[in-house]
């Protein structure tokens, strides 16, 4: 079963990498961006029985901070 | 007094901490590896270095944060022994829930490496006995993530139980309410961004950071 794991910044963390995502996206010209918010992906290859339980584990153990990150599970 | 310094793969800073801990206190820690998964017996203290741990890979700290000798090191902190992090040492420490808050990215973006000002908070502690209450100190930062974060709450109560042990005095990164350093809550356990051990002798530029290993090995001794 492969898994894509987004892990996302928070609402209200301050994310300066989409900051300068967003500025280098007004350089170049593209009006009506109103927000730019850069997160990261994880794919995984993992066993067909592995639980939804053992997944948020995996999530909240490592794969996110859950201080400041949000992370969703999207199964390919 | 018998100390220990983590080694984890990556880590630049472990040795700069060993020869701090050895300068001040005479004797030179135990290198532990992070595969190992037990302390030596008799510790006063351990030491969690700075610099890139596993490649700051997925976040600074995150990985080193569950290797095997983290478990014990953590156990440790529980007994009340001393835990000094610094810099990715901090990181792994918040990653590992042994202090609050997390690290995030420079609020500038841009990796920060200079020298800053920072107010010894807190006096009473541990590590910064040596201080004077209120002083400013002059102390290198070296980092990309240095961004202290935690929600209000949580800063409430750093700041009414007395555990911010350092702010910086300038503008640096972006951290919450200027927080440099915190203590955990029973105050054996001290994350800091700034790097202490590189501010021993004056001939590398000055010595503010060497009270920081006077007042804690002579507290632990």
């Amino acid at each position: 079963m492969k898994l894509r794991i987004v892990v996302t910044l928070k609402n209200g963390v301050l994310d300066p990498q989409g900051k300068a995502i967003h500025k280098a996206l007004d350089g170049l010209g593209f009006a009506g961006v109103n927000d730019v918010r850069a997160g990261k992906l994880i794919e995984m290859d993992v066993a067909d029985d592995t639980g939804d339980t053992a997944i948020d584990e995996m999530c909240r153990k490592l794969l996110a901070n859950t201080v400041i990150e949000n992370y969703r599970v999207e199964r390919a | 007094m018998k100390a220990a310094v983590i080694v984890f793969p990556g880590s630049n800073c472990d040795r700069d901490l060993a020869v701090a801990i050895r300068e001040v206190g005479g004797v030179a820690p135990d290198m532990v590896w992070h595969g190992d998964s037990e302390l030596p017996e008799g510790l006063d203290l351990v030491a969690v270095p700075g610099g890139f741990s596993y490649g700051d890979y997925l976040r600074s700290g995150a990985m080193a944060a569950r290797s095997p000798i983290m478990r014990a090191v953590t156990d440790a902190a529980a007994r009340g022994m001393p835990v000094l992090g610094v810099c990715n040492g901090f990181q792994v420490l918040t990653e590992a829930g042994l202090l609050p808050g997390a690290l995030m990215r420079n609020a500038g973006i841009d990796f920060v490496c200079r020298d800053v000002s920072l107010v010894v908070d807190n006096t009473q502690s541990l590590f910064t006995g040596g201080y004077d209450a209120g002083e400013t100190i002059s102390v290198p930062v070296a980092h990309h993530d240095g961004n202290f974060f935690a929600d209000d709450e949580t800063l409430d109560r750093l700041e009414g139980e007395g555990r911010v042990a350092f702010r910086y005095g300038e503008s640096v990164n972006g951290s919450a309410r200027g927080i440099a350093g915190v203590l955990n809550a029973a105050g054996n356990v001290l994350g800091m961004m700034p790097h202490p051990e590189r501010r021993i002798e004056k001939a590398h530029g000055g010595n503010d950071g060497r009270r920081l290993f006077e007042g804690l090995l002579a507290a632990v001794a």
